[in-house]
């Protein structure tokens, strides 16, 4: 079998509100935080190398569409065991939708020609649109089975299990396929500093809108047309009332007033 | 200009969802002069469009088939597709539910575009439909407009306003095709849902984190909701606590979890990583319990106690019990 993963650097989620500045419609994250594999991405890595694990024989590309610097994102997921990166890099790709994201990973995957499953993270942890692996799913003409917490192989089918908003539900999906991996399957694996050496020292192949070909007015922000004219932070509330007090039992009273005086209870 | 908007609508037990209102509503102040339509999928899908009608929609379209019933994109992908060809929509909007973030992406794809997901703003400027969603977790406010000729827009519960409902009102219904083939297979369905108050209905909402230390925890968590009054407080918690397996995931508030917007949420417990607040930034007052002044929640809420949960919760059970 032949595995992808797609995997996307972005600046650390779990950065404070503080830390980040926004200027001409880019979000500025401040200097020093460092730029992470979306932490779904980890995670859908962790799905299809487990699945790799328990099929045996099998392939794990990883994909990552994205500047020279996302090379970090896949040299983590190689020392985690995936067995090839591809980088698409193009100046062309710059400033995209999730359409033309989707459109160019889904060029990658079918130029890679014998994949059987791809595995994405339910949504990138930057812009939080939760689109691509859906859309790499239509461009292919796929199945797409999105927010999995377990996968696993069954004959020529994925048996995904899905969270639901109120529940779960388990769906069987004819491979090829796509699934989109939710934080509920697990903590994905540490690499061991062999793994990490290893991969370090894998070549990672480069691909730009020639080599998938693609028309760069197709993609990128040529190619969008949801376009983003607007960029703000949020205003933060008013200031906090501390509810101070010598002992928790003067506080809590101290709080149970205040609440009934603002007539909240 | 005027523009047919076209929204998704979902049933909870054949009665139409809290969340088609007011997608309802938003679709009405969006339209101007343009039809508002509501396609509907399932048992229930005719009653449900009467109401929908009192809640100003003007044309429904419908399937009554009770395979529509369990959601599988694959079906109600096509019957979607036919309802913005009858509805000739310009706009659709679906709520930011299961139902939303699978077809919301898979409807603007085949219309060449990207969505715009989980908006919580929705506006005519200048003639031009622009919508603002939170991005970063939160730490930032994107706002788009669209160069495609549809736009496809899912949308945060609790963010619009349902129209007050019009007694009488009807409007246009016609059919939608009945369901197709299913490449993905429903094997099988569990719910987890908690019993009696669902977070996102109820007025008083006491969410507990990792700070709770243990699963135990939670039961004082429990408790504190129980002397607000449990026909009136229902429990949620963080995603750290969820992935640590002390509480479900259906009780998740946050980005990836649920939005609720009570009167009154309690964060026991809880840092307030921006993602937790984009599910309960909407509360009218958060209250913070949490032993580190320092801690984000303190800058969104109203009343924090600086302190060890073990000891503040009791009390202020004991408190509550008091003034009642
Ligand atoms: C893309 C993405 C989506 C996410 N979606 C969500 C989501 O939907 N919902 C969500 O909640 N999170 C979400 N997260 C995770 C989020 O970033 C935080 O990691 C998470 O909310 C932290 O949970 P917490 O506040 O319970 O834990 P922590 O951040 O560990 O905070 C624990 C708090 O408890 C306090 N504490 C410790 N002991 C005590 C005590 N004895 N008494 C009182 N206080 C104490 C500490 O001071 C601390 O402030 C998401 C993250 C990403 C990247």
């Amino acid at each position: 079998m032949h595995l992808v993963i797609c995997a996307k650097q972005i600046p650390d989620p779990e950065t404070p509100p503080s830390a980040f500045k926004i200027d001409s419609n880019a979000v500025v994250p401040a200097a020093g935080i460092s730029p992470v594999l979306s932490p779904f991405d980890a995670q859908a890595a962790e799905a299809a190398l487990r699945l790799k694990e328990s099929a045996g024989d099998t392939k794990v590309t990883v994909i990552s569409m994205g500047k020279e610097s996302a090379q970090a994102a896949i040299k983590q997921v190689l020392a985690m065991g995936a067995d090839e990166g591809v980088l698409l890099n193009d100046d062309a790709f710059e400033g995209g939708d999730s359409y033309t994201t989707a459109k160019v990973l889904a060029a990658a995957i079918r130029k890679l020609g014998d994949v059987d499953a791809v595995f994405c993270g339910r949504q990138a942890a930057d812009w939080d649109m939760g689109q691509v692996g859906l859309g790499i799913a239509e461009d292919l003409g796929w199945p797409c089975a999105i927010v999995a917490k377990d996968v696993q192989l069954d004959g020529s089918a994925l048996v995904v299990q899905r969270v639901l908003t109120d529940g779960f539900e388990t769906v069987k999906e004819p491979l090829p396929a796509v699934v989109t991996v939710s934080n509920e399957l697990g903590d994905p694996r540490y690499p061991k500093l062999q793994q990490i050496m290893q991969a370090a020292k894998k070549t990672v192949t480069t691909w730009g809108t020639g080599d998938l070909g693609l028309d760069a007015s197709g993609v990128g922000a040529a190619g969008s047309k949801l376009k983003l004219v607007g960029l703000a932070q949020p205003q933060s509330g008013g200031a906090v009332q501390i509810i101070e007090g010598e002992t928790p039992e003067e506080q809590a009273q101290g709080l149970v007033q205040a609440l009934r005086d603002a007539r909240i209870i | 200009m005027a523009q047919n908007v076209l929204v998704i609508g979902e049933m909870v037990g054949g009665a139409l969802a809290p969340t088609s209102k007011e997608l309802l509503g938003a679709a009405s102040r969006i339209a101007e002069g343009g039809t508002v339509a509501i396609a509907l999928l399932g048992t229930g899908a005719q009653a449900s469009a009467a109401e929908a009608f009192t809640f100003g929609a003007t044309q429904a379209l419908t399937s009554g088939d009770a395979t529509y019933d369990v959601f599988r994109s694959d079906q109600w992908l096509p019957a979607a597709e036919a309802a913005i060809a009858q509805a000739s929509a310009t706009v659709v909007l679906i709520a930011q539910s299961m139902v939303g973030r699978d077809l919301g992406p898979r409807l603007a794809f085949r219309n060449g575009s990207s969505a715009a997901m989980d908006c919580s703003r929705l506006e005519m400027v200048g003639g031009k439909l622009q919508v603002t969603r939170p991005a970063y977790g939160g730490n930032a406010l994107a706002t788009y407009e669209f160069a495609s000729a549809l736009a496809v827009i899912t949308v945060r519960a609790k963010t619009q306003e349902a129209l007050d409902a019009t007694a009488g009102a009807t409007g246009a219904t016609s059919e939608l095709p009945g369901p197709g083939e299913a490449r993905t297979d429903v094997v099988s369905r569990e719910a987890s849902a908690s019993e009696g108050l669902q977070i996102q209905d109820a007025p008083i909402v006491v969410s507990g984190g990792r700070g709770l230390g243990d699963p135990e925890g939670f039961r004082l968590v429990e408790a504190l909701a129980a002397a607000f009054g449990s026909e009136r407080a229902a429990v949620g918690s963080s995603r750290a606590a969820c992935d640590l397996g002390w509480y479900p995931p259906s009780q998740q508030v946050g980005l990836t979890g649920k939005v609720v917007s009570p009167d009154l949420y309690v964060a026991v417990g809880i840092s307030g990583a921006s993602q937790h607040m984009a599910g309960c930034s909407g509360a009218k007052a958060i209250v913070a319990i949490n032993k580190d002044r320092e801690a984000n929640i303190f800058k969104s809420a109203k009343f924090g106690i600086v302190g060890d949960y073990k000891l503040v919760l009791p009390a202020l059970i004991e408190a509550l019990k008091q003034a009642r």
